[in-house]
């Protein structure tokens, strides 16, 4: 059953071939089994779950239901769940059981779907490599000695470990993509403002945005369908119409205008990963596509933008972690300064202090200039762009991240090697876009990922390509050799 | 040396919308502690604010007030800093782009008029409240206050004296409780006030070192401290010392302003532009609409007082200030169409008891319509003024309505001219020396030798004989 995807459970469900409680039962029985492995799940919920799948069992007994009823998924540890520990990865909210729902875990409730618990990431969203997690490290399904990308580290490795079919996702830099394609599996960052971000845990507010991680760009778009919606609760939601993404996976690529950057194949990239990536783009040339070569000059500037304007709106929003109303507080606190220090000093780990410090830094009286309003020009001029790339093409690819899975530790010392995991997935966000990736090769046996970029609002489009890509090729079809065997 | 005093305002209002600035959790004032926060208030992770479009709307209405630029697009800042009453440790406030731009308001004092300049008036909200007392060793804290909308309004420094000060004051709790916006409730912190106070050398253009006066919560401690401020600051420069600028607190107890925290340790509060909100746009059309919603503001119904009622400035300008007076006073013109006399009643005896029992004109128990009946018979006589003042007590009393009070007591005025001759008839028999003495005086003696005969028949009638027919008759019989 867990071979199979979101879109085959759906139809089984149907069919009756499983019931939505033994399917359920089937992927708690190998959580149980094979997360030691991974560590992919901060949480599993299982009674919740199997009562959830009962009910949906229920629900498709009566006809009518949609896609996702029945579906056992897992939702990113930054989700609030009502009544379910909500930990961000982080000590600090080790305790902390949320007394509410985020809309997106809302919206798959209301359609049916099954959770079957929390994912591992890594501490607040910060980190590419999920080894800043409170909970451990989670290890790459494809190779336990090599990291499986982050911050979305858990919700990629449970899909590629088969633990989820579906998982939920945030993406501030690259969260989604990266460890998606680290973890050989499709994952979507929608433009911003087309998911809420109710109930999310912010990392960065302008610049976080969910979306889901699958084993293919249909599933994508069946968890799309669901997740995107206009809540009034979040103001910088946007309110327009939800395509049904499901329905516009079936148009040719033929005559497809696709965007090369220059700067996305530069010095940075392994060459090995280079390779894969212009075999892709060549399968697509050979489906109708055409490659036209862009120009997006302020790449460069991206990254040093995006750790100026992600600290700084991080320091702030992770002020509310104070020990005062809930999550981590310090034993015996002498007073009030004492209780701040140590709450959050015994609270957060290293590379969210680091944050803290670097964006309080950035927005400190005379330097905010210098830093924050800069990086918010880079920040213009960056989208610009994009704007123009989009005047002459229909959709941007390249790598989503510049190697294959690395070894842990293996940038533990230098956090600005680790930042620079991110370079050709942070541009999208501080743009806003819509990024998506897909599996295209593999080097070494460690799966490598195309991304694309649309214009705003263009998910359809995305995944229309997306899934065109995966009716030619079967890299998104494979697993790791070790699952294969325990087959 | 002569010293003049520069002043500066910043007045936070609480604005009476119905739930918070960025929650739905209720605003209501007095309700057990933490049972009006909601998550949001409470800044539980995941939690995003959506801003209240009644807050914008009143916040518009009072940058028209004051003849303001309205800010078409306005933007939400955090300012950052830890405290346990601040939940998110940020507060949503305005900064560079604030909602009411430039405006000014006019104050009179002492027979002139002099303009105020409004530097800006920004949206924000509000903290909890640390409680110090009932937790031994301990501090509670009570987040119901948290996310009630304000708007600080922020003043020139353009006051030269505590008096100007509170003139300003009562103009800007004038304007706010005229717009519907706020009940400027000092007493519970629904209006509060910041002082920003120096002094320099009389002639000298730049100003002195300027200090922060906090807490003061009424307007009689405004004019207080800012005195006991200035007389400080004077007497440290005249001992040839100087100011430090930082925030003091006023203790009315003490009569007496002392240092809160210097500039040194001040806060770096990191303003930026708070990116869970989008910048706020009003329209020409927004605009317009709450214009047009506007209601007479306090100068334009002086003005029309004076001219509709012909009333003295003096008394138009105490019957606007206050938004219900005007309104009651309005009311009870017009029902006993005499606004003379409407005014004399509301400003005398109905402000007096209104005073004496600490009673707000919204909650008086003569209601205007009972005024105006008083005042009606008075003028068809069916009472004299003097009784009129008993009908008011008992009114007061909520003895009843005026017609059943005075028939009830017996208090109507006697016309009957039978029986006003039958006392003056009676006065005269059994006062001959009076008579007598009246008789033989000089015609311009006389007039004050009457009153001795009309306050018999007054007494006679336990005040009910028509005045103007006994002093008739008596002229008459005399």
């Amino acid at each position: 059953m867990h071979r199979l995807t979101l879109a085959q459970l759906a139809e089984g469900l149907r069919q009756r071939q499983f019931s939505s409680e033994e399917l359920t039962k089937h992927y708690l029985d190998r959580i149980k089994k094979l997360d030691q492995h991974y560590n992919s799940y901060i949480t599993v919920t299982e009674e919740s779950a199997l009562q959830q799948a009962r009910q949906a069992d229920k629900r498709l007994a009566e006809g009518g239901a949609p896609l996702l009823c029945g579906i056992p998924i897992a939702h990113k540890d930054i989700f609030c769940t009502e009544g379910v520990r909500t930990s961000c990865g982080s000590r600090m909210l080790d305790n902390f059981i949320s007394p509410y729902n985020a809309t997106v875990v809302e919206n798959l409730i209301n359609d049916g779907a099954v959770m079957l618990g929390k994912t591992n990431m890594d501490e607040f969203a910060m980190g590419s490599s999920n080894e800043t997690s409170y909970y451990g490290p989670v290890k790459n399904p494809w190779d336990t000695n090599c990291v499986p990308g982050g911050s979305s580290g858990g919700s990629a490795a449970a899909v590629a470990a088969m633990l989820a079919v579906a998982t939920t996702a945030t993406d501030t830099g690259g969260s989604i993509r990266q460890p998606a394609a680290l973890c050989g599996v499709s994952g979507l960052k929608p433009t911003y403002g087309r998911v809420s971000r109710w109930g999310m845990i912010a990392f960065a507010s302008s610049l976080d945005q969910a979306g889901p991680i699958a084993r293919s760009a249909e599933d994508l778009a069946i968890m799309l369908n669901s997740m995107a919606s206009f809540d009034p609760k979040d103001s910088t939601s946007i309110d327009r119409a939800v395509p049904d993404y499901h329905t516009h996976l079936s148009t040719s690529v033929k005559g497809l205008r696709i965007g090369v950057p220059e700067e996305y194949f530069g010095e940075g990239l392994n060459p090995a990963t280079a390779t894969v990536i212009q075999q892709a783009l060549k399968e697509l040339e050979s489906m109708g596509a055409s490659l036209v070569n862009i120009r997006l000059p302020h790449t460069p500037l991206a990254v040093p933008a995006y750790y100026v304007i992600a600290p700084a709106e991080c320091s702030a929003n992770l002020s509310r972690f104070d020990g005062v109303r809930y999550g981590h507080r310090c034993d015996n606190p002498t007073d009030l300064e004492d209780l701040y220090k140590r709450s959050r000093g015994e609270g957060f780990g290293d590379e969210v202090k680091r944050r803290i410090l670097v964006g309080t830094y950035a927005l400190s009286a005379g330097y905010y200039d210098a830093y924050y309003r800069k990086a918010q020009q880079v920040r213009r001029l960056i989208k610009q762009d994009f704007m123009e790339a989009f005047e002459s093409v229909d959709v941007i690819m390249g790598p989503t991240s510049p190697s294959p899975a690395f070894a842990f530790g293996a940038k533990g010392d230098d956090p600005v090697a680790m930042y620079l995991e991110d370079i050709f997935t942070i541009a999208t966000n501080l743009a806003g876009l819509p990024g998506l990736s897909i599996p295209a090769g593999l080097v070494d046996n460690k799966p490598v990922g195309l991304q694309m970029i649309g214009n705003y609002f263009d998910e359809a489009l995305l995944l229309n390509a997306a899934h065109q890509f995966q009716l030619q090729t079967d890299w998104h079809q494979r697993h790791p050799s070790s699952l294969e065997e325990e087959a | 040396m002569q010293w003049e005093t520069v002043i500066g305002l910043e007045v936070h209002v609480q604005l009476a919308t119905k739930s918070k600035i960025f929650s739905g959790a209720s605003t209501a004032f007095g309700a057990t502690a933490n049972t009006q926060a909601c998550a949001i208030d409470l800044a539980l992770p995941g939690t995003l604010p959506v801003v209240n479009a009644e807050a914008i709307r009143m916040a518009t209405s009072f940058g028209l007030a004051i003849n303001a630029e309205i800010g078409k697009k306005s933007v939400f800042e955090r300012k950052n800093y830890f405290y346990p009453d601040l939940p998110k440790g940020y507060q949503v406030t305005q900064l560079a782009e604030p909602i009411v731009g430039a405006g000014h308001i006019d104050i009179h004092l002492n027979g002139e008029t002099k303009r105020l300049r409004i530097h800006h008036a920004h949206l924000e909200e509000d903290a909890g409240k640390s409680l110090h007392e009932d937790f031994h060793g301990m501090t509670g804290i009570d987040l119901n206050r948290a996310g009630t909308p304000l708007i600080e309004i922020v003043s020139e420094p353009d006051m030269r004296s505590a008096e100007e000060a509170v003139a300003y004051l009562k103009k800007i709790h004038s304007i706010i409780t005229y717009l519907g916006i706020s009940d400027g409730d000092m007493s519970q912190g629904s209006m509060r006030c910041d002082a920003n106070v120096s002094v320099r050398p009389k002639g000298q253009a730049e100003l002195g070192t300027r200090t922060e006066l906090k807490n003061i919560n009424s307007f009689r401690f405004v004019e207080k401290a800012i005195h006991t401020e200035v007389e400080r600051q004077i007497d440290i420069l005249e001992d040839g010392g100087k100011i430090v600028q930082e925030t003091r607190l006023y203790d009315a107890e003490k009569n007496e302003t002392r240092s809160m925290r210097s500039k040194e340790v001040a806060n770096d509060y990191r303003y930026f532009p708070e990116p869970d909100l989008l910048p706020v746009i009003l329209d020409e059309a927004f605009i317009d609409q709450v214009r047009k919603q506007l209601p007479e503001l306090p100068e334009a119904k002086c003005q029309r007082f004076i001219e509709q009622y012909q009333l003295s400035d003096y008394d138009a300008n105490i019957l606007t200030a206050n938004r219900a007076l005007a309104d009651y006073f309005e009311n009870v013109s017009t029902h006993c169409k005499d606004a003379k006399l409407a005014a004399n009643w509301v400003m005398g005896e109905l402000s007096a008891a209104l005073n004496k029992n600490d009673t707000a004109i919204e909650h008086s128990p003569v209601s205007d319509r009972q005024l105006g009946e008083l005042i009606l018979r008075i003028k068809d006589n069916t009472i004299s003024g003097k009784i009129a003042k008993q009908v008011f007590d008992a009114l007061w009393q909520g003895q009843g309505e005026v017609d059943q009070i005075i028939k009830e007591q017996g208090l109507e005025q006697v016309s009957d001219s039978g029986a006003i001759e039958a006392m003056v008839d009676k006065v005269i028999a059994s006062n001959p020396q009076q008579v007598e003495n009246y008789r033989n005086a000089p015609a311009e003696k006389r007039g004050k030798m009457l009153g001795f005969f009309v306050g018999q028949i007054m007494k006679i009638s336990q005040g009910k004989a028509n005045p103007q027919q006994v002093n008739e008759l008596l002229l008459k019989k005399l």
